[in-house]
């Protein structure tokens, strides 16, 4: 029969005491910021397919791409996020965001290669917009720490699903369903560039 | 601060999970160990050392100050900035980096301290935030100094990157005045 380690029963006793710690430090309002953060860039797909895009580009660019494509765009999209909570405009903003899915989607269409500085800016580039349609989206009230914190959170977490993705690029069939999925981003940038042209 | 109740089980677990439940000090606090882990186990060593000690006496001259000090973008400003030396992951001197962790244990122990000084609490419970910076403070600059293959150290810099990231946020949100 198999035994338990005797950690198990104090981290079972420790468990017993935590309602009545948690009980005490209830704070109303502090989940529903976090949890508005957290599905904030979730709630367009033209931001999701956007963000997946940069994940899949990085895990097609190769190393050090893969990683610091998705440090640029949360860093570069909570800049945006910030002018927009500032009120500083940003001309062409959801066409911004329209031609990011294009753009995105058809470099990782043509597996096009390139300097890592210049796959920086442009994916920095496009970061901003999208940081700045959240940023004058965002409800007044919220917990801004948790708020900021579940945001980025989601963000990276949709850059990370877009380079484990992009991880069957090491195969052959994988570099092509990588090329296919780059297709959709661009015909979803396109249908979006459509919706916000019209 | 301003918000610590009792969790029935005394002054020192108060202040102990009132810094587990605050995201304001723990961002800061994980930043700090972050770059401290990343430096190596010299600087972890000096920061494990540093940070709780620039906490407490901080804390304890707080709890003597007459009003209550709140400035947010000093907290901000330290996730900006740590949060992108981690990103970046410079060389930094030992001391250079342990420096930087007192100076952030001295800003949010004197916080901690007048908040503490402001709602009727004493040193018992600055000293359950002081052990808790120090277990949390430990564990992660440990966690991280073990860390060798190359991926789980980028893994460490892009949790920088987010730390700088959520201050940039934050500091729109100051500005609109409305979080």
């Amino acid at each position: 029969m198999k035994r338990f380690n005797p950690m198990s029963y104090f981290l079972f006793a420790l468990m017993l005491l935590w309602p009545l710690a948690a009980w005490a430090h209830v704070e109303s309002g502090q989940a529903g910021g976090f949890l508005s953060g957290l599905s904030h860039p979730i709630s367009g797909l033209d931001h999701v397919l956007a963000m997946i895009a940069v994940g899949l580009w990085g895990a097609q660019l190769g190393f050090p791409a893969v990683w610091l494509l998705p440090v640029a765009f949360p860093m570069m999209m909570a800049f945006g996020g910030m002018l927009g909570l500032m009120g500083i405009p940003v001309p062409g903003i959801e066409v911004g965001i329209a031609v990011s899915g294009i753009v995105l989607g058809a470099l990782i269409l043509i597996e096009k290669k390139m300097p890592l500085f210049a796959a920086l800016l442009i994916v920095a580039f496009f970061a901003i917009f999208h940081g700045h349609a959240h940023g004058t989206e965002l409800e007044a009230g919220q917990n801004a720490m948790l708020y900021s914190l579940g945001f980025v959170l989601c963000t990276g977490t949709l850059h990370g699903l877009g380079i484990v993705m992009g991880l069957v690029h090491r195969w052959q069939f994988g570099r092509l369903a990588l090329r296919g999925a780059g297709s959709i981003v661009m015909a979803g940038g396109l249908f979006f560039l459509w919706g916000a042209l019209t | 601060m301003a918000h610590l109740v009792t969790s029935g089980l005394g002054p020192f677990y108060d202040g102990a999970l009132h810094l587990a439940i605050s995201p304001d000090d723990l961002l800061g606090l994980l930043a700090i160990t972050l770059l401290a882990g990343l430096c190596g186990a010299r600087t972890g060593r000096l920061t494990i050392i540093f940070l709780p000690l620039a906490w407490f006496v901080a804390g304890l001259a707080g709890l003597n100050l007459p009003v209550t000090i709140d400035l947010p973008w000093l907290s901000i400003l330290s996730f900006l900035v740590l949060g992108v030396l981690v990103a970046i992951n410079p060389k930094l001197h030992p001391k250079a980096v342990a420096s930087l962790a007192g100076l952030f244990g001295l800003i949010h122990g004197l916080f901690n301290g007048s908040a503490l000084a402001a709602i009727g609490a004493g040193p018992l419970a600055l000293t359950g935030i002081v052990v808790t910076v120090l277990v949390i403070a430990l564990i992660i600059s440990a966690f991280v100094v073990s860390l060798h293959t190359a991926w789980t150290r980028i893994a460490v810099r892009v949790a920088g990157s987010w730390v700088a990231a959520v201050g940039m946020l934050m500091f729109g949100w100051l500005v609109r005045g409305t979080g």
